[in-house]
Order: structure tokens, then C-alpha cells, then sequence
């Protein structure tokens, strides 16, 4: 009884439909919130102490950092999920994955690099953070050339679900390298308890930026998807129905 | 009629092992393959030297990186032909349906390619460092951070190789593959080389690379083993 | 919460960082709205194709 929800998740003609369904959910609340925490960071956040107005870069990069490695997580977990239990329409949902991830994972290093150069005074160093996540990047752009480099798609699914499962210890590495290692840039600034939290002003159009950016992922992804299951399911039967 | 499960299975060491004794006979058999990393290895190192200067002093300050580099990139052009043989003439489809554990025979055959290519790429390595104006006395700590780095870098290339084995220009992009995956040992190696050539205890960072090591020596072959059935399918 | 800038100048120029946090902000929003249009791009062309299939399909049957 419990375990159906899951079978039907397998089914790609639900999960088209179901996609179909919460994609304007996902969309338009992330407009919303987006749009909400970039004005309250830019226009309504105090400025910082130390950093000035520049901080405010925090209000994009952080949400793209975040997205560049929720994304993987999803990629690789999708991944896993289709190689044990050979569920095509997880494959599907790691490919539709990727290339929202690797543009991400751009702009957080370009938006970082901004944020470094007035801050740090440098546009790039090789710190621990830093090079993990331009190795993120990399998984990324590995992952899809893989992928790319197979005609056949189930062969193309399985290998590259392979490499997304491996590179996940990856994401690990990102988050704790400034705690693992001294690093240039700051540990997490995001702390729920203890004496040096962000203050308000700031905290609560970064957490509804960071709100928004997620259900933007999902908005795209489901559409995606979509597009991944439609490519898939050549000559099904429930197409026709789907599309009308 | 005697039921299939009284047959006697070779147990998964001394298969690894069988594998091992393989590789390297068929390998004897046509030492030129071997070379070519060599010859590779001591092409990127001339290769910097010319680019650089050849000043000593300059030399030896990008000893660690360029050895590390050439050892890499030499690496990428041996994990080449960890599978090709064995998967053009059905060895290895051999290996994955003959009841043995892929996993198993995987790692003999990893083990068997870091002995081919790794091992005299690190003999080689101090050689190479001597004519970087390194001194004689890293020798040991040179040829040491190597051989576990060269050791890391074949089980973690094995996947790359094994994933790239069925696609088109599989050459470049194991490069990209196994570039993400590689960076730590490339981190930690030359950062034990560098301290070995510097004549300071380089124990940490190989704890490090050694922890590197322990982990792809466990799991890279399973992953490969993943990989390599993908692959033949 | 009050608005923090006293006059567009002010706002534009962010206090001396304006030529960091414009460009990052411009590129992010760049970056959402490319996802958005390759999405939906990539959708509608796996609709067009799919369609076609069916027609052909139909054709042929």
C-alpha cells in the first residue's frame, strides 16, 4: 500500500502528467520568491559592517552555490536509483538534471569570482572550496559529455549514472572543505544556533532567495523531464493522449 | 549428472592473483607497450624544461608539478590500454561471465597495470627530477610519493576507462572524466613530492594519498566492475 | 524595513561595489532565464517530434 506511490513514480506516463500538473505550482512560487529575495537583499538588507553594499552579492551567489550542489545531490541520488532498480524514469530525471547544475555551478563561481575580487582582492584562488566546486564543474561537463558520447541511451544512462554516483562524494567535499581546511572563503554563514548568526535584515531574503532558487530547480527540471520522457517513449501508446 | 553447485570455485584471491600472472606475461611478451608512458613521461618533462628556463633554481621549483603532471598525463595514456586488449579479443567479456567476481578480477587486473606503468614511472621520476636540479637525496621520498599517487590514480582511472570503453573519442574524454577524480591525488602527490624534494617530512600528506589509495583500492573496482558489464552489454 | 538607498545614483553604485554586484546579479538572472527558454525550447521540440511520430504512425497503419 505505501510502496505504490513509488511504482507509479516509475510509470513515465504519470510522471509526465504529474510533472505537467505542479510545473506552474513550482514556477510562478518561484517567481514570486525569487523576485522577492533579490529586491529584499538588494534594496531592503542593511548594508554589511565590514563588506559594505558588495555584500549583497551574497544574495545570488549563495542561492547558485546552493543550487550547484542540491542539483548534483538529485542527479547523483536519481542515478543511483535507476541503476539499482533499473527505473528509466530516474535516469531521465539525472539527465534532465545536469545541464541545470552545470550552469549553475558557472554562475556560482562567477558570481564568486565577483564577490572575491573587492572583497579578497584577487579574482581566483586555489583554495580547498573553490577548487572543489570548479571540479563539480567538471563532473558536470563529464557527465554530459559521456553521456553524449553514447547512440544507445540505455548504455548512455547506465554509464554515466555510474560516473554521477562516483562524483557525489564530491559534494561532501565542497561543503566541508572550510571546515576541513583553513580557506579563504568564510565558513558557513548560515548558523541556526550560536552567537554569530547573520542578522535578520539580512537572513530573510537570503533564506527566501535560497526558497525560491530551489523551486525554480524544480520547475525546470520538471520540464525537462518531461521533454527527457517524451524523447524516450518513442512509439508509446499514451503519447497521443499526453499531448493532445 | 552432477548439479553445477558441487563444481569446485576458484577462490576470488587466486583469481585476482591468475590475472595478475596474465597480465604481466602477456605484457613481457611486447615490452614496446610499456615504453611509451616512459618515453611520454620523459617527453613532458623536456617538454616544461624547454618552455621554462633552464635555470636549477627555476627547475626545481616547478620540479613537483611538472613531475606530477607528466606522470599524470602518462598515466591517462596507460589506463588506454588497461581494457582495450582484453575487450577487443572477448577477454573480457570472458571475465564477466565466467562466475567470477568482476569485482575481484577487476583489481588483479588494476593492480597488474600500476605494476606495468606505475611502478617504473616512479623508478623513472627521480631521474626525471635530477635533471630538474633536484638533489639525489629525494630520491627515495620522489620514487615513494609516485608510486602510491600512480597507484591511486590506475584504480581511479579504471572506472574512467572501464565508463569509456564503448564510446567515441573514449580518449578524451577519460581525460575529462578522470581529471575531477584525479585532482586530489595531483594535490596531495605533489604536495608529498614537494616536501620530499625539500628535504621535510612529507608523512602527512602521505597518510593522506595513503587514505586515497585504501579507498580506490576497495571501491574503484567495484564501480569498474559496474562500469565494465555496462560496457559490454 | 526600510528601503536602505537614498537616491538611484546611490542604489546603482552600491557604495563603490557597484561594478561587482551589477554584474553578478545580471549574470544570474542571464542564468535563469536561458534554463527557462532551453527548457522550454527542449520541450516543445520533443512535443513537435513526438507528434510527428504519431502522425507517421498513423500513416502507416
Amino acid at each position: 500500500m505505501t510502496w505504490t506511490w513509488f511504482h507509479r513514480l516509475g510509470s513515465p506516463p504519470y510522471v509526465y502528467r504529474l510533472a505537467q500538473r505542479l510545473t506552474p505550482w513550482f514556477a510562478w512560487s518561484a517567481g514570486v520568491l525569487i523576485l522577492a529575495g533579490l529586491f529584499g537583499g538588494l534594496v531592503l538588507a542593511p548594508p554589511d559592517y565590514q563588506q559594505g553594499n558588495g555584500f549583497r552579492i551574497i544574495y545570488v551567489h549563495a542561492p547558485t552555490a546552493w543550487l550547484s550542489l542540491m542539483v548534483y545531490t538529485w542527479m547523483g541520488v536519481a542515478a543511483a536509483v535507476g541503476l539499482i532498480w533499473r527505473i528509466k524514469v530516474a535516469h531521465a530525471v539525472a539527465a534532465a538534471c545536469a545541464p541545470i547544475g552545470a550552469s549553475f555551478t558557472a554562475a556560482a563561481l562567477a558570481t564568486g569570482s565577483l564577490f572575491g575580487k573587492p572583497m579578497w582582492g584577487t579574482w581566483w584562488v586555489w583554495t580547498p572550496r573553490l577548487t572543489s566546486e570548479l571540479l563539480l564543474l567538471f563532473l558536470y561537463l563529464g557527465y554530459m559529455g559521456l553521456r553524449a558520447s553514447f547512440d544507445d541511451t540505455q548504455r548512455a544512462d547506465r554509464a554515466s549514472a555510474v560516473l554521477a554516483v562516483v562524483g557525489i562524494v564530491n559534494v561532501p567535499i565542497v561543503h566541508y572543505s572550510v571546515v576541513w581546511w583553513n580557506d579563504l572563503h568564510q565558513a558557513s554563514s548560515l548558523t541556526l544556533a550560536g552567537k554569530d548568526t547573520i542578522a535578520t535584515s539580512m537572513l530573510v531574503p537570503l533564506l527566501v532567495s535560497l526558497l525560491g532558487f530551489t523551486l525554480y530547480f524544480g520547475a525546470i527540471v520538471l520540464v525537462r523531464l518531461r521533454a527527457e520522457i517524451l524523447r524516450r517513449e518513442r512509439a508509446a501508446s499514451w503519447i497521443r493522449e499526453a499531448l493532445a | 549428472m552432477t548439479p553445477p553447485d558441487s563444481l569446485p570455485t576458484t577462490p576470488p584471491l587466486l583469481a585476482a592473483r591468475l590475472v595478475i600472472e596474465r597480465d604481466l606475461l602477456l605484457a613481457f611478451r611486447r615490452p614496446e607497450q610499456l615504453l611509451h608512458p616512459l618515453a611520454f613521461f620523459m617527453l613532458v618533462t623536456t617538454l616544461f624544461v624547454l618552455s621554462e628556463s633552464s635555470e636549477r633554481t627555476v627547475l626545481r621549483g616547478i620540479a613537483p608539478g611538472v613531475l606530477w603532471v607528466g606522470a599524470l598525463l602518462a598515466a591517462l595514456l596507460a589506463l588506454d590500454f588497461l581494457f582495450r586488449d582484453d575487450a577487443q579479443d572477448g577477454t573480457l567479456e570472458q571475465y564477466a561471465l565466467s562466475g567470477q567476481s568482476l569485482t575481484w578480477l577487476l583489481l588483479g587486473k588494476t593492480s597488474s597495470h600500476w605494476l606495468l606503468t606505475g611502478v617504473p614511472l616512479s623508478v623513472m621520476a627521480p631521474l626525471m627530477a635530477y635533471t630538474l636540479g633536484v638533489p639525489a637525496s629525494a630520491s627515495v621520498g620522489i620514487m615513494l610519493t609516485v608510486a602510491l599517487g600512480s597507484l591511486a590514480l590506475s584504480f581511479i582511472g579504471s572506472i574512467g576507462a572501464a565508463l569509456t570503453l564503448g564510446a567515441r573519442r573514449g580518449g578524451v574524454l577519460l581525460a575529462i572524466l578522470i581529471l575531477p577524480l584525479a585532482a586530489p591525488i595531483l594535490i596531495f602527490g605533489s604536495r608529498a613530492t614537494e616536501l620530499a624534494i625539500r628535504g621535510e617530512a612529507y608523512v602527512a600528506p602521505m597518510e593522506l594519498l595513503g587514505a586515497i589509495v585504501v579507498l580506490s583500492f576497495t571501491l574503484a573496482p567495484l564501480a569498474a566492475a559496474a562500469a565494465v558489464r555496462i560496457s559490454l552489454e | 524595513m526600510t528601503i536602505q538607498f537614498q537616491s538611484m545614483a546611490q542604489f546603482l553604485a552600491m557604495g563603490k561595489y557597484g561594478a561587482y554586484v551589477w554584474p553578478s546579479f545580471g549574470l544570474t538572472l542571464l542564468v535563469i532565464v536561458l534554463n527557462i527558454v532551453w527548457a522550454r525550447r527542449l520541450l516543445r521540440q520533443a512535443q513537435l517530434d513526438a507528434r510527428r511520430r504519431l502522425v507517421i504512425q498513423e500513416q502507416n497503419a
